[in-house]
């Protein structure tokens, strides 16, 4: 009876196809309305998806609960029902006690307001009380460093201070339900420890919490139990770390390509469509898994609808805990920025080299990033591609333990005898 | 012994909420819409303050709108055209229409487009989403406020006495409001689904400009059902009953204003209703 969330049967559809940019006209209603007094027919059923179907769950008062599951899989949807944004089509949850959402901070901040005013302004939408935000405000201006320029419009904050100011009106709500959507993705090491920090306080109080993220060093440190969601459907519960070797495993079954239609997880009026990221071993074959002490690449396949300034198209690399390992972009090499820095509209392949000897065994997370730096991100998937790595024959294989660390570089070692 | 005591209160406290599909007709739920107060006064202060930060002459704008407006009525329907003011000065006579008006006009197009425009709350944030059109319509009060003052001051150049009934004044802004209310609410909702809205908007509330006797005198109309027909529009008791309280011309408000009060709350009622009905869908859809 001790619980602060339980779900029961809950589902979400939502239509999709005939109203390819979210809103219908009114020609297109009247002429489908018509078109059903005609013939008669119910609304085509081809055209809607469950985004979330039969979720049943519950979370005890002061639970951590982590909820991961790949783009798509419905961590969203689930979220959006809990915290009331959106009505579910069928099925029940009851919550006990208020929900506040870090759904996305800075969500109704106003650019032209100074950061005193949005502190309220925010606050207000979250949901809380002018004598609440009054009572935490300088603990949100602490928090978020920013007393200096408390009274200076919110568009001359640099973007750091502009989260901090966000994530710290957010985590001062109070709720007894706190909602956590991938927030952790944003921002600097600081920032991001400073969040982990705050959110861990949270749990210390004997609230709930739930946590979406693709960090799993996140996931891992901070909660105890967690659910994979894969295509709207709870695939399993369980004790985080086995849950995330679940869902870490499951991801190998890809094969090292991975391939995306038109649509997926970018809206179509972006000039840059990704069309599939591969892995390729030393032979040039697609694997989902490479041999440490052999080069192999990843490439990234992508379509360019019109010309873009700026471009850089690159690749993050992580290990299945959340560290990151390296990031690098297409045109790192000046000589290569100069030359292909401007992109023509067209098919393009990037595609860089992983030297042997670099990488240590273990799962990899490959990530890509397409953008303009400081003007536009077009693409991010943090989480595009997994690919294990086997340490057959790296350096020191002759000792068959497992190795610290991400990476086991081959390096130049000299020993001497020092003769007193 | 402090916190203990802090911390059952926030157990009683602790309310349930189930969340479950919702189906049919149902009613704005105003308890928890007078929870929401502060939300409400925040939009409105928002609305008001970005609006004066971002324009070069700011509030001067509240006045200027109306006042350049009534310029051009005094000279094209007064000078040009020599229509009837009920014997008060023009400018006064159509700056003290235009006030109600302008009022009900630009609180209709905010309303209307203010769920578009605030899309991104509405699809993270969960609140009453009748606070955003509700926050629309009441930021013009405080235009309306500015451009009063004005009005005095012409009142008082013109040597115009306010009547005896000027405190019925409130409530025809009161009026004002509920119709503004109530066709904001039908546009806001029907705009997230239709974008049609926003260019029927201007053509709507031109059209309505003129049913209502903002650049003409109210007694220009013919008995009979023509003024039946007239009374049919809130709008127009609101103007002639504006003009009459304050300025002490044209007729007082006959039985008529009985038949814009009811119009006026059936558009607030029904449209509150359509907006209950439509607002589930608004985070999937806008």
């Amino acid at each position: 009876m001790n619980d602060a969330i339980r779900v029961e049967d809950l589902g979400k559809r939502y239509r999709i196809g005939g109203m390819p940019s979210g809103y219908r006209t009114l020609r297109d209603a009247l002429a489908s309305s018509l078109r059903r007094l005609s013939r008669r027919e119910s609304p085509p059923s081809k055209d809607t998806i469950w985004a979330l179907r039969h979720i049943n769950f519950n979370v005890e008062r002061g639970q951590v609960l982590g909820i991961v599951g790949r783009n798509g899989a419905g961590k969203s949807t689930l979220l959006k029902l809990l915290s009331r944004v959106t009505d579910p089509t069928e099925g029940k949850a009851e919550i006990y006690g208020r929900v506040g959402s870090l759904l996305e901070v800075g969500t109704g901040f106003h650019p032209e307001l100074t950061g005193r005013e949005n502190i309220y302004l925010n606050g207000a939408i979250l949901g809380m009380k002018r004598a609440e935000i009054e009572r935490k405000f300088d603990e949100i201006v602490d928090f978020a460093e920013v007393r200096k320029f408390i009274d200076t419009p919110v568009k001359r904050y640099s973007s750091g201070m502009y989260l901090r100011l966000a994530f710290g009106v957010a985590a001062h709500l109070e709720p007894e339900i706190l909602v956590v959507d991938e927030v952790l993705a944003v921002g600097d090491a600081e920032f991001q420890r400073k969040c982990l920090g705050k959110m861990s306080d949270v749990a210390q109080e004997g609230r709930t919490v739930l946590f979406v993220s693709h960090n799993m060093s996140a996931i891992l440190r901070l909660t105890e139990e967690t659910i994979v969601l894969d295509k709207g459907e709870i695939v399993m519960r369980g004790p985080t770390p086995e849950a995330v070797d679940f869902y870490m495993t499951s991801e190998m079954a890809r094969s090292g390509e991975r391939r995306w239609e038109p649509g997926d997880d970018y809206q179509t009026d972006n000039p840059f469509h990704p069309l599939a990221i591969r892995v390729l071993d030393s032979q040039g074959r697609v694997a989902d898994r490479v041999l440490s002490s052999e080069d192999f690449s990843v490439e990234f396949e992508y379509e360019l609808q019109e010309e873009l300034t700026g471009l850089r198209v690159g690749v993050y690399l992580a290990t299945s805990r959340g560290e990151q390992v390296f990031t690098s972009f297409d045109t790192d090499n000046p000589e290569t920025y100069e030359r292909l820095t401007d992109r023509r509209k067209g098919h393009y392949i990037s595609k860089c080299r992983i030297p042997r000897d670099l990488l240590n065994g273990g799962v990899f997370i490959i990530g890509v990033n397409a953008s303009s730096f400081r003007i536009r991100s077009y693409f991010t998937d943090e989480h595009a591609l997994t690919f294990t790595v086997d340490p057959t024959g790296a350096p020191g294989s002759q000792w068959a333990e497992p190795r610290r660390g991400p990476v086991r570089p081959a390096l130049n070692w000299e020993i001497t005898e020092v003769v007193a | 012994m402090n916190q203990t005591t802090q911390s059952l209160e926030k157990q009683e406290t602790e309310q349930l909420t189930v969340i479950q599909p919702t189906r049919g007709w149902a009613w704005i739920d105003l308890r928890e819409l007078w929870r929401y107060r502060e939300l409400v006064y925040f939009l409105v202060w928002r609305d008001v303050k970005v609006r004066y930060k971002q324009t070069l002459l700011g509030a001067a704008w509240a006045i200027l709108k109306p006042f350049l407006s009534m310029v051009i009525f005094t000279v094209i329907f007064s000078g040009l055209a020599n229509l009837d003011t009920d014997g008060a000065p023009p400018p006064v006579f159509y700056f003290s229409g235009l006030l109600p008006w302008v009022l009900f006009q630009d609180g209709v197009a905010k309303a209307g487009n203010s769920l578009v425009t605030g899309s991104s709350l509405i699809t993270k944030v969960y609140f009453p989403r009748i606070a955003i059109p509700l926050a629309s319509v009441l930021a013009g009060v405080v235009d309306f406020a500015l451009a009063f003052v004005v009005l005095i001051g012409m009142m008082i150049y013109y040597g115009v006495r306010p009547t005896e009934a000027v405190w019925t004044l409130p409530l025809f802004l009161l009026l004002a409001l509920v119709t503004a209310l109530g066709v904001g609410l039908w546009l806001s909702a029907l705009n997230v689904q239709y974008r049609d809205v926003g260019y029927v908007t201007p053509f709507l509330l031109q059209a309505w400009m003129f049913a209502s006797p903002v650049v003409y005198s109210a007694t220009l109309i013919p008995e009979g059902w023509a003024r039946i027909a007239f009374g049919l529009n809130p709008m127009a008791g609101v103007v002639q009953g504006f003009r009459w309280a304050i300025l002490g011309v044209g007729e007082p408000p006959s039985e008529l204003i009985i038949l814009s009060i009811l119009m006026a709350v059936f558009l607030l009622i029904s449209g509150m209703l359509y907006f209950k009905r439509m607002e589930r869908t608004f985070a999937d859809v806008v």
